[in-house]
């Protein structure tokens, strides 16, 4: 079976930082959520995937092609940080093209698929906004919407909702979820809102210092027999 | 506005110090200019216009030799957060700022000049004597000596800001060296610019040794080596007082200017580097990156090298016994001392008095007194010291041999110069320590001596002694105040440097201009150290 990402004995430290392994396969169209402490490697997960550290040993697979020592630029994945994805001086129209051509030659094409993703994601009309005049929800809606027109299969979220306030967030999760359905694509997200991953995920994944602890569907994570080390994390969780 | 209570009659006090050394000065000005009124305005000629407009134009082409190709360095730097020797690099470009002027200028000669280490190879190559480089193209060369590594440091900061997740974005969407320059690096260069060029440009205008000594007859002279030859050479007053206006006018028009176009003048002394950008692979990057570190590398090490191998040649035993230098480091290093002692005083009483001011009025808008201690007194950096010395020169001429207050002038003008910077390094820990214990010492009941003693010394210790040693290392590589009032009766190192240079005794200089560059360093790096230690 081919998967949509597959990390192979992944063994990664920062200078300095303690040995982290990571080894998991994510089937294609799942929702997985990455949960755990700070520095547990959540985010570290995220970067090794989308190229921003390389790994000291290991493979990394994304559709079954080893892009391990491949550019971040030549690996078929999106990802939204938790902020900081537009650029400031550019329009929202511009700042989903980027997703399309880096220097911005776009066709009548690209310019009509750019209208749709940001319509997809309800900003239909705000193409010529600055990211300044947009709310904090809108701005990861635009950067939702660039990684639409990227068409990539695979969708790194790190902490996106974060920043945003408990209504904007539920929008938030809604919205991904239906993005999904849509494009089928597989979705890795990192949180620290229990609530978010129950929402969203299909499977939860737990880290502890820099190793996956706890691996699992959402519902056992949630119920009666949940890991004992997510339980401690989350405390007496309102869910159980 | 409420009167000086006891908390703020130091800082009060400060102020009116600070207001008696400037105003002294204007008054000395003002009161020449209205006694001789005719002279004053005859003065303004066109050598004076011609000098006016050589300063702007050897300050806007440093400005431009500077600034442009430390885009270029800052950019490189920025693209490789990891290479070998970075760290040393960003050291070794802080050294010309701590270095003082006349070593600069003398490290430039030694390598350039028309007897410098490139002369023979150069006319060898060329067929024609090498003429060595003085005039406009000297002062160049030494103003990019300093302002290209300070241009590039501040430019590296300012890319260092893009948060780290932009980088990541930009390689992942595949940006291009072109789109990555256009769309992450230009638009916080370009906010960086006006602050970086406004600096440089104002650091340029208002510079006096580098074009005292590489500036040559007429053709290369600026205001402030025009007021210094009018004072010293040709006692023409009147002739002073009309180029003080000019360069007071100027000063002004371009702070204003710059101010207008968001410029922040206001220097900083460190610099942290914490960008964790993703490095650029590939060997083509590789290359294009390496060229500009590289020549900015050789462009700062050569006149510093250039600087040691020349001293060394110097007859140092016979320079280490003579009279004359055990003369001049005893003074420089008494009245660095002294101006340091002072600095720290006044920094100190308007810092307290600015926080107390602040705490009472709890959140409404500052009072006048407040802002005069706060942006007022940053501001005498833009008042040139050269100007300030002028104006007691003046006023002081009527009351004998005006050289023998060559002491306290250099003193409390060289600690007026140095106050933006001991302010700065001050206030942030002042301020702190006042956040977290005022309340507490007063609940405690403690008096002004026990919180000196309990809370401000152990905590501002350090602090103080990072702005004590670069204030020392400030006003001993000083040649501006001692220039107007040095004699043989007070001499300091830089004039010593000087006086042997115009007397042709090139190797004692470049002996002298070692010596006095190792005292520098020695402070800039116990100011360093002692900043470091309390981070």
């Amino acid at each position: 079976m081919i998967f949509a990402l597959e990390l192979n004995d992944i063994r990664f430290a920062y200078p300095g930082g303690s040995e982290m392994i990571f080894d998991l396969s994510v089937p294609a169209g799942e929702i997985v959520g990455l949960l755990g402490a700070s520095g547990s490697g959540k985010s570290t997960l995220l970067h090794l995937v989308a190229g921003f550290e390389e790994p000291q040993s290991g493979m990394i697979r994304i559709a079954g092609d080893d892009v391990t020592r491949l550019d971040p630029a030549r690996r078929a994945v999106s990802m939204v940080f938790q902020e900081n994805n537009l650029f400031h001086h550019l329009s929202v129209a511009d700042n989903v093209g980027l997703g399309r051509s880096p220097s911005l030659r776009l066709t009548e094409a690209d310019r009509a698929d750019i209208s749709k993703a940001l319509a997809d994601v309800g900003l239909a009309g705000k193409e010529d906004r600055r990211p300044d005049a947009l709310s904090g929800g809108e701005r990861q809606r635009a950067a939702l919407a660039r990684a639409l027109v990227r068409r990539h299969p695979l969708l790194l979220l790190d902490e996106p909702f974060a920043s945003l306030g408990p209504a904007l967030r539920t929008e938030m999760v809604e919205l991904v979820r239906s993005l999904q359905t849509r494009t089928g694509m597989t979705i890795v997200f990192v949180t620290h809102a229990p609530e978010d991953a129950r929402a969203l995920a299909d499977r939860i994944i737990f880290l502890e210092d820099g190793r996956i602890a706890a691996d699992g569907p959402v519902e056992t994570f949630y119920g009666p027999d949940a890991p004992a080390e997510f339980t401690a994390y989350v405390g007496r969780s309102p869910f159980v | 506005m409420t009167a000086p209570s006891r908390a703020t009659l130091p800082g009060t006090a400060a102020l009116a110090i600070l207001a008696i050394i400037v105003g002294g000065a204007f008054a000395g000005l003002i009161a020449e200019g209205a006694r001789d009124l005719p002279s004053a305005f005859a003065a303004f000629d066109p050598y004076l216009l011609r000098i006016a407009r050589f300063t702007l134009w050897q300050a806007l082409l440093s400005t431009v030799v500077s600034v442009l190709p430390a885009i270029f360095v800052a950019r490189a730097l920025s693209r490789r957060p990891d290479f070998p020797g970075r760290r040393l690099l960003l050291a070794l470009f802080a050294v010309p700022l701590a270095l003082p002027a006349i070593v600069a200028a003398l490290g430039v000669l030694a390598l350039l000049g028309r007897a410098g280490l490139v002369a023979e190879p150069l006319t060898a190559l060329t067929g024609a004597r090498w003429q060595g480089i003085y005039g406009l193209s000297g002062i160049l060369i030494a103003h990019a000596f300093f302002n290209l590594p300070l241009a590039t440091r501040l430019l590296l900061a300012a890319l260092d800001t893009v948060p780290n997740d932009r980088w990541r974005l930009a390689s992942q969407l595949g940006f291009s060296p072109w789109a990555t320059f256009r769309i992450v690096e230009w638009p916080v260069l370009r906010a960086a610019l006006p602050s970086v060029a406004g600096l440089v440009f104002m650091l340029c205008v208002t510079s006096f040794t580098i074009v005292l000594i590489l500036g040559g007859g007429p053709r290369a002279t600026t205001l402030e080596v025009a007021i210094y030859q009018a004072l010293r050479f040709d006692f023409a007053p009147a002739r002073a007082v009309a180029l003080v206006a000019v360069q007071i006018a100027l000063t002004l028009a371009i702070v204003l200017v710059l101010k207008r176009a968001g410029a922040d003048l206001a220097p900083d002394a460190n610099i942290g580097m914490t960008a964790r950008r993703p490095s650029l692979r590939g060997w083509r990057a590789k290359i294009a990156d390496a060229l500009p570190i590289l020549a900015a590398m050789l462009f700062v090490v050569a006149p510093m090298a250039a600087i040691v191998i020349a001293g060394l040649r110097a007859d140092l035993a016979r320079l280490a016994a003579d009279p004359a230098v055990h003369a001049a480091t005893v003074t420089s290093l008494k009245l660095a001392a002294l101006a340091a002692c002072f600095t720290l005083a006044l920094a100190f009483c308007l810092v307290r008095a600015r926080q107390r001011l602040e705490a009472r009025r709890s959140g409404r808008s500052p009072g006048l007194l407040e802002r005069a201690m706060d942006t007022g007194a940053g501001f005498v950096l833009v008042i040139p010291p050269i100007v300030v010395g002028a104006g007691w020169f003046i006023l002081l001429r009527h009351t004998g041999n005006v050289l023998n207050y060559a002491a306290p002038m250099v003193v409390a003008v060289n600690a007026v110069m140095a106050l933006p910077f001991a302010l700065r390094i001050l206030r942030p820990a002042h301020d702190a320590a006042a956040a977290r214990y005022d309340r507490l010492s007063v609940s405690l009941g403690m008096s002004t001596l026990d919180r000196l003693r309990f809370i401000d010394w152990p905590l501002l210790r350090r602090p103080l002694a990072t702005a004590f040693a670069f204030a020392m290392a400030l006003s001993l590589g000083d040649l501006g105040v001692i220039a107007l009032f040095g004699s043989d009766a007070v001499q300091t190192l830089p004039y010593l440097l000087l006086s042997r240079m115009g007397a042709y005794r090139t190797e004692d200089a470049a002996g002298i201009a070692l010596f006095l560059a190792l005292l520098t360093l020695i402070l800039m790096l116990a100011s360093e150290w002692a900043g470091r230690k309390q981070a």
